[in-house]
């Protein structure tokens, strides 16, 4: 049973965070970071996600030429 | 209609690329095992799939749309940024690009070794395994774009179609050349759909954040140029870093020893 739950936990985590959590943790914490600057700073700021999406993905690939990930 | 096409075609070209890798797996197994355990395990993963978009389609579409984008967007940009990542590192040379051929002759080579065991009413378990986790994973994946796609945009029905042609398609063309579709350009593909998966999670995800994109959705028409540029971008970059950690690494040639010698 506890085999069966753990498969199944991999199998989402490979699904939709894949090889690398850094994207998905960076993509989490810029999408928090927006919705903070819109609601309490009320700052516009809907470069942030695609500039933290790009940095990520940059970072990414690096880590994973670089042999780190 | 109009309105919904570029919808149905995100959907299209996104499910035609899990169609082709889940009709490789069919082919694989029905070819060299038998065709009846193949369809067995096929119909079982469809039935599933169905099951599956059964309870989460309604369920995703009575969301407030700013929940649903910011949950949804999120998802997106992450398996969009994965599928660029791969592709990028494929395009550079970091990685194995996906040959559908070479894919199909090892589940071939792996089908054939198998030995033939019935259960559970299922005359080849190997084939009916082989072929429901094929078709279930990459259904799913299948089933995650027409959902998200179709649930952002209030527009289920559209994506349906659009997953529905893709899969048309696919299978038809196996049934016609009998072979995995290994022609079809497929990491181009992938990073096609990796630059839309991406650009959509981002603006979604975003707006769902409480942004207002400048132009509203037409903000789109500039977020997916400049998200394929980037792209590229790093591909290019890559590619340049790899040739030359090739060339550095290499032995030097008998000219250059020469060269050095005499000069």
């Amino acid at each position: 049973m506890l085999r069966a739950l753990k498969s199944f936990g991999a199998f989402w985590y490979d699904f939709v965070i894949g090889d690398d959590w850094h994207v998905a943790a960076i993509v989490v914490a810029a999408l928090a970071l927006t919705a903070l600057l819109v609601h309490v700073a009320g700052v516009n700021a809907w470069w942030l996600v695609p500039l933290a999406a790009f940095a990520a993905l940059g970072w990414s690939l690096r880590r994973a030429t670089s042999g780190k990930s | 209609m109009t309105a919904a096409l570029p919808l149905v075609l995100t959907v299209f070209v996104a499910c035609a690329v899990e169609a082709i890798e889940a009709l490789t797996i069919v082919l694989a197994a029905g070819l060299t095992r038998q065709w009846r355990s193949t369809f067995q395990g096929m119909a079982a993963a469809l039935v599933v799939l169905a099951v599956i978009v059964g309870v989460l389609g309604p369920t995703i579409t009575l969301l407030p749309l700013t929940a649903l984008r910011l949950v949804v967007g999120a998802l997106l940009a992450i398996f969009g940024l994965q599928w660029l990542r791969k592709a990028i590192l494929r395009a550079a040379g970091y990685k194995a690009r996906h040959d559908e051929a070479s894919a199909y002759l090892r589940e071939v080579a792996a089908a054939k070794a198998a030995p033939e065991v019935a259960k559970r009413g299922v005359s080849d378990w190997y084939a009916f395994t082989l072929t429901f986790k094929g078709v279930l994973l990459e259904g799913l994946e299948v089933v995650f774009i027409v959902i998200t796609f179709g649930g952002n945009q209030h527009n289920l029905g559209a994506a349906v179609v659009g997953a529905a042609i893709a899969v048309v398609v696919v299978t038809v063309a196996g049934i016609a050349v009998r072979a995995p579709l290994a022609k079809v350009p497929e990491n181009a593909l992938k990073f096609v759909v990796g630059i839309m998966l991406t650009s959509f999670g981002t603006f979604w995800g975003a707006e769902g954040a409480g942004v207002k994109w400048p132009g509203n959705d037409a903000a789109l028409l500039v977020l997916v140029p400049v998200v394929a540029l980037v792209s590229l971008g790093y591909a290019v970059w890559l590619r340049r870093v790899h040739r030359l950690s090739q060339a550095a690494a290499r032995p030097p040639t008998a000219f250059s020893e020469t060269e050095e010698v005499t000069s």
